[in-house]
């Protein structure tokens, strides 16, 4: 689609005449348009039923995420409706895959309401997912204005002032999900935590479905974990942390939650994706006005960022969670169990850290986008990650992140301390490595091998987890290179 | 016990060759080095002394090295510490920190606890040492 169709917007008396015209003709296929500045874009992958012109497709899904209806109405001219109509100005086959398309489409920024990600994403992913002309639609990415971006809190913490408040700089978080996920009594519970933190972790964390529940409701587990938290750094000088987590029925139950985690010292509390968008950018003003690090995890979203062809991509979740304001996402291990191919996940990462972040088609990027300011999001790589993998974890994901083993601490064949120490002292010796100028990724097991001499735990570690990866094609892929899977 | 604050307090204690390493790797990368010291290693005691200025332009590591047997002879029973300082736009931090000097002997820290209402418990930790004054709190 090199030659793309000029304008076809009917204009003048024709336009309103009552009855249906086509989307493309509505004034929504604009490829003279040129976008402003303070526009917001939307990158959409379409693929249009068998028969469906993809113009009229991406006009049509311009037309459903901002003014249209199914039919003319002569109301429009009550507005100022060119001003009003998002315009689709580009549509592209996508490389290799046939009957799909990138249609580029500019909204005004004045369709949005300032600083709610409620009310964008009502627009762009409302009403058009379901939309019959189309088999399957995808958000790829957004290219959101300064002007915007300003509109929005952003990380209630951010990258360095959590780090200033943990006194922990220059390398790495380590962290590990407290497991088994579901059953331990809040006594059992704080006894993990307890042990991997003082064995060298700075956090723990509470799973996604850890709420309140009939082997452990959520006050017990507050209190012991905490009781843990402050033992554990009493045993290292260490500031330690537990993500408690408030996922709740109610805002009014997780401000409850929350405010019962601030009085009893915690440095961090956790919510769920599941919460909605509107409750994260809640409980980031809270953990803003409480001095508190605000940790989400990205519980649901496999359910519409994974497949290719119909959903939204994470790159977009990360981009919106950041003005929505968190201060930690899962954003991908690349060599764990969970799904996540190197150069889309550098793409999330690079959202997350960066101040501006470049087009890279290659790492699925499609825009430039500035961040205004805006605070850093510390990434999350957890499940199924293991002391073994350090240098290709560090290699891939850098050391702003926080790498949270969970099984590779707690199924230590010593004890959870001791899977705790294993991860400190391979994470400590490759840090050490990278900075001395070695080749840290090539001479990776030879610095573990190394580390592991002075180390017992790191050496049962290493034994234990020898060669254990997780080697599968992943189906979420750039559409600009070739891709692999990386195995460990 | 072991104090483990700073970046490499999980492996043996580093010799002047390997601090020499880190210290220049942070001066490749355009930060400000410099060695701060103490005798309360509480972990929310932000501000140790400083051992001067941070080396805004210092190109060697050799001289923050030289300095640190300099602060070793005065401080050398306390702790020391090398701070990377990273003047970035977006940053505006410190960049790595570790240890490289810590007293023989760490005797750690005392976790008081108040039962108030509500099985709720506010803690306190306290580095043992430092029921003495400042300057008489590690031999």
């Amino acid at each position: 689609m090199n030659e793309q169709p000029k304008s076809l917007t009917v204009t003048g008396k024709a336009r309103y005449a009552a009855g249906v015209l086509e989307y493309k003709k509505m004034g929504y296929w604009e490829p003279d348009y040129e976008p402003k500045d303070t526009d917001i874009i939307a990158l959409f992958r379409i693929t249009p039923q068998d028969g469906v012109d993809p113009v009229e497709a991406a006009a049509a899904v311009a037309g459903e995420s901002s003014t249209a209806t199914w039919t003319v109405v002569w109301t429009d001219r009550l507005t100022a409706c060119e001003k009003y109509r998002a315009k689709a100005y580009r549509v592209d086959p996508v490389p290799g895959a046939d009957g799909q398309y990138f249609a580029y489409i500019a909204y005004d920024l004045d369709l949005f309401e300032p600083g709610s990600i409620a009310n964008l994403t009502a627009s762009i992913i409302g009403n058009v997912f379901g939309f019959k002309p189309l088999k399957a639609l995808r958000l790829e990415d957004m290219r959101l204005p300064v002007a915007y971006v300003k509109t929005f809190q952003g990380p209630a913490t951010g990258v360095v002032v959590e780090r200033e408040r943990l006194n922990c700089y220059g390398r790495p978080l380590l962290g590990a999900t407290v497991k088994p996920k579901l059953g331990l009594s809040g006594r059992n519970y704080g006894r993990v935590v307890y042990e991997a933190l003082k064995g060298g972790l700075d956090f723990t964390k509470d799973d996604e479905n850890i709420n309140s529940q009939p082997f452990m409701h959520w006050r017990d587990r507050f209190l012991y974990c905490m009781e843990a938290v402050n033992k554990a750094s009493a045993a290292t000088g260490e500031v330690k942390g537990t993500y408690l987590n408030v996922t709740a029925a109610t805002m009014e139950d997780m401000y409850e939650r929350a405010e019962f985690a601030a009085e009893l010292g915690s440095v961090i509390v956790m919510i769920d994706l599941v919460i909605g968008y509107t409750a994260i950018q809640s409980m980031a003003k809270w953990a803003r006005r409480n001095n508190m690090i605000l940790h989400l995890h990205r519980a649901g979203h496999g359910t519409y960022t994974r497949q290719k062809s119909h959903g939204v991509s994470f790159r977009v979740i990360a981009k919106w969670m950041r003005l929505a304001g968190v201060d930690h996402i899962h954003a991908g291990t690349v060599v764990g169990k969970l799904e996540g191919d190197p150069a889309t996940t550098r793409g999330y990462y690079d959202f997350c850290l960066d101040e501006f972040t470049p087009q890279n088609l290659q790492n699925g990027v499609f825009f430039d986008q500035h961040w205004a300011s805006l605070n850093k999001m510390m990434p999350v790589a957890s499940g199924g990650i293991h002391a073994g993998q350090m240098h290709q974890l560090i290699h891939h994901l850098g050391e702003d992140v926080v790498l949270q083993f969970g099984g590779g601490t707690i199924g230590h064949p010593h004890g959870i301390a001791a899977g705790a120490t294993a991860n400190r002292v391979a994470l400590e010796a490759m840090i050490f490595a990278r900075n001395a100028g070695r080749d840290f990724l090539a001479d990776g097991p030879t610095i573990l091998a190394e580390a592991a001499k002075t180390c017992t735990p790191l050496r049962q570690a290493l034994d234990t987890w020898k060669g254990v990866s997780f080697n599968y094609a992943s189906t979420d892929t750039p559409d600009f290179v070739p891709t692999a899977s990386v195995s460990a | 016990m072991r104090v483990t604050q700073g970046a490499f307090s999980f492996l043996p204690d580093l010799t002047d060759e390997q601090i020499h390493t880190q210290v220049q790797y942070c001066i490749d990368k355009g930060w400000a080095v410099s060695l701060e010291y103490t005798d309360d290693p509480h972990p929310r005691n932000t501000y140790w002394e400083m051992w001067g200025h941070p080396m805004f332009d210092n190109p060697d590591a050799a001289a923050l090295l030289y300095e640190l047997n300099e602060c070793r002879k005065q401080f050398g029973h306390g702790y020391i510490r090398v701070v990377a300082f990273d003047s970035t736009s977006g940053w505006e931090s410190v960049r790595l920190s570790f240890i490289v000097n810590r007293p023989s002997e760490e005797p750690g820290f005392r976790l008081s606890r108040q039962e108030v209402k509500g099985r709720s418990i506010q803690y306190t930790t306290t580095p043992y040492t430092t029921d003495q004054p400042e300057g008489q709190r590690y031999r």
